[in-house]
């Protein structure tokens, strides 16, 4: 089953003064339980098209179906509401809120859903014990590094029980232990809960460990390639 | 709910300086507005007092019509129903009467025109402090057939202590009205108009002088708290004829002290405007400079999904609850401040001293102690910050999570 599905998005940034071309008509379908890179050089249209994808912004032109729903028809509000729902985000800068605790981050979205405190609690806890942060449940941002603040992130992600996580750039701002033990993390929740991941990424380490690599080069995907690993 | 004002608090205490700086401009801004509203509120009633108390009183019955023409003819007799008020509206501290009209004095060669009014010495002196203007002779005792004149009067005609006062008028409905009378005192007024033309008379004397029998043209109403004036015109209104008397306040009878004091109230206005202006301004600043630090933060939050209401709704309440906390502590601040100036008003000297004694006033400038003008301040700055925070809203009203992620 499709979770992503894409023809022919195109995006045109500032049509009317100095038009400039970031997608050029992208056809993509990804899978439930895909681990995938999408990679290129800057420039290439990678966070464009992830942020179409997240439903962030809008495409110029063509279709695009996340959960099999046509998101393109949905209002802005409705956007966000679909995103809350369907999505978990991983942002390069984690992009934790800083007055809250690990806990209440990863909390945030299901309060936001209006999720019962037994059951947030519940989930809380256990995805913060399987990004291995158990301990740091009552620490704020500020005082857990780089890469226990991107685990947090990832769990936060995963918290509103979405139908794929966007990650972009995840490890940009990682040493390689944090990268790796990150890695471990989502590579093992893909496996083990079948949970759709989409990156889009520079960093060869985590291109090593996707199953499947686009890439993408001037606004079209260049190559699609299955990797076994 | 909770989560959305736990986020609030917890924001508004990230950057602290951001969060001191906006704190203490809507201080200020309570503060400054406080002290000015109060001294300015203090002095003009304290001049008001002054002028009220030495001679209208806050309140005056007259036949209807007395206060369009005041003429002899309007005079009255009281009934038990006026005679009852003192009893019936338990605010009336006294009730004062009069009778008021114009004669013509002489002494020797001088002549000149003056104002007699027949007054019941111990009730005057009770209202107005008549006596304590006494400046030579004694004051008037019931049954008294003498006056007392201002040291105007006096100095103009060459009189003192022990002269004759020949006074002409026309009395009541067209009698002639005439009749000598001994000086027993002088007194002095603050206000000159006032000096250059009172004579006092006990009121029998003053009847029998304009043929008015029994009759009064003023009754002068001694209110112990200035704020149940209104209150006390209302009651009183209900307990007598409508169509036989008139009840005046004293912004109806002195209307440009009213006018005067409405003209300095709005001059003050202007410069509490120009205060909250610049106030709103420096808060606006540091509202403007938060919304764009937080541009990304409101990015990410829309696009984990919170609805841009929620998202309006904190960003509000962090520029609310410091709008309150701004306003209760200027309050809190404003307290001490505004008693002390109103325990130790300040005394004017040199001139300006002189201007206030010209006119009777106390020469002070005195704060009044009003929680009512504290609340109404702290009110008014509150909702300009909450008007301030409209932008951040409008903002986040707008924003397309992705160009602030950008940002």
């Amino acid at each position: 089953m499709n979770v992503i599905h894409t023809e022919n998005i195109k995006k045109t940034y500032n049509p009317d003064t100095i038009p400039v071309e970031a997608l050029k008509g992208v056809d993509l379908s990804i899978k439930q339980g895909e681990f995938t890179a999408i990679v290129g050089p800057s420039g290439s249209g990678k966070t464009t098209l992830l942020n179409i994808i997240g439903g962030l912004d809008r495409p110029t032109e063509g279709y695009i179906e996340v959960g099999q729903k046509d998101i393109s028809k949905l209002s802005d509000n409705q956007l966000i509401d679909f995103r809350r729902e369907n999505i978990g985000f991983v942002f390069q800068a984690y992009n934790l809120i800083p007055v809250l605790t690990a806990k209440e981050n990863v909390e945030f979205v299901m309060l936001l859903q209006n999720r019962s405190e037994d059951e947030r609690n519940a989930r809380t806890i256990e995805l913060l014990e399987a990004v291995g942060l158990g301990d740091k449940i009552d620490s704020r941002p500020s005082q857990l590094s780089g890469g226990q603040q991107q685990r947090v992130a990832v769990a936060r992600a995963l918290a509103p029980k979405p139908t794929f996580i966007l990650a972009d750039e995840p490890t940009a701002n990682l040493d390689s232990k944090s990268t790796a033990n990150l890695l471990d993390i989502m590579a093992r929740l893909n496996k083990e809960e079948n949970i759709t991941f989409v990156f889009s990424t520079h960093d060869q380490r985590v291109i090593d460990r996707a199953r499947r690599v686009i890439t993408l080069e001037d606004g079209v995907i260049s190559t699609d390639i299955q990797q076994h690993n | 709910m909770n989560t959305i004002i736990k986020l609030a608090w917890r924001n508004i205490w990230r950057n602290k300086r951001r969060t001191f700086i906006t704190a203490a401009s809507i201080v200020l801004a309570v503060l400054l507005s406080n002290v000015m509203t109060s001294m300015q509120k203090g002095t003009w009633d304290n001049m008001v007092d002054s002028v009220v108390n030495t001679f209208f009183g806050y309140a005056q019955i007259h036949a209807n019509g007395y206060w369009e023409e005041q003429t002899l003819d309007k005079a009255f007799q009281p009934d038990d129903k006026l005679n009852e008020l003192g009893v019936q509206v338990k605010s009336i501290e006294s009730i004062i009467p009069r009778l008021e009209s114009f004669a013509l004095a002489s002494y020797e060669t001088k002549t000149q025109g003056v104002l007699v009014i027949g007054i019941d010495p111990v009730k005057e002196n009770d209202m107005t402090g008549l006596e304590k203007k006494m400046t030579a002779g004694q004051f008037l005792a019931e049954g008294d057939n003498a006056v007392l004149v201002g040291e105007g009067v006096a100095e103009n005609m060459k009189l003192g202590i022990g002269d004759t006062l020949v006074l002409l008028s026309q009395g009541y409905r067209g009698v002639n009205a005439a009749g000598k009378y001994p000086i027993k005192g002088l007194v002095r007024f603050g206000s000159p108009q006032l000096n250059k033309q009172m004579v006092y008379m006990p009121l029998p004397i003053a009847q029998q002088f304009f043929g008015a029998e029994d009759l009064v043209t003023t009754m002068a109403l001694k209110i112990g708290n200035k704020k149940e004036v209104e209150e006390t015109i209302k009651a009183v209104k209900t307990n007598i004829s409508p169509e036989k008397y008139e009840v005046l306040n004293w912004e109806e009878m002195i209307p440009d002290l009213v006018q005067a004091r409405e003209l300095d109230t709005a001059s003050n206005k202007f410069v509490l405007y120009i205060l909250y202006l610049i106030v709103g301004f420096g808060i606006f600043g540091t509202i403007l400079m938060m919304t764009k630090e937080r541009e990304y933060e409101f990015g990410v939050l829309t696009a984990i999904g919170m609805q841009r209401n929620k998202l309006s709704f904190m960003v509000w309440l962090e520029t609310t609850l410091l709008g309150l906390f701004g306003s209760v502590v200027g309050i809190l601040l404003s307290i001490p401040i505004v008693y002390y100036m109103y325990s130790n008003p300040i005394q004017l000297t040199g001139e300006m001293a002189s201007a206030y004694d010209k006119f009777g006033v106390e020469p002070i400038m005195k704060a009044v102690f009003d929680p009512q003008i504290f609340l109404q301040q702290a009110i008014i700055i509150f909702i300009i910050t909450t008007i301030l925070a409209i932008y951040p809203i409008w903002k986040i009203r707008n924003l397309k999570a992705v160009e602030m992620m950008r940002a």
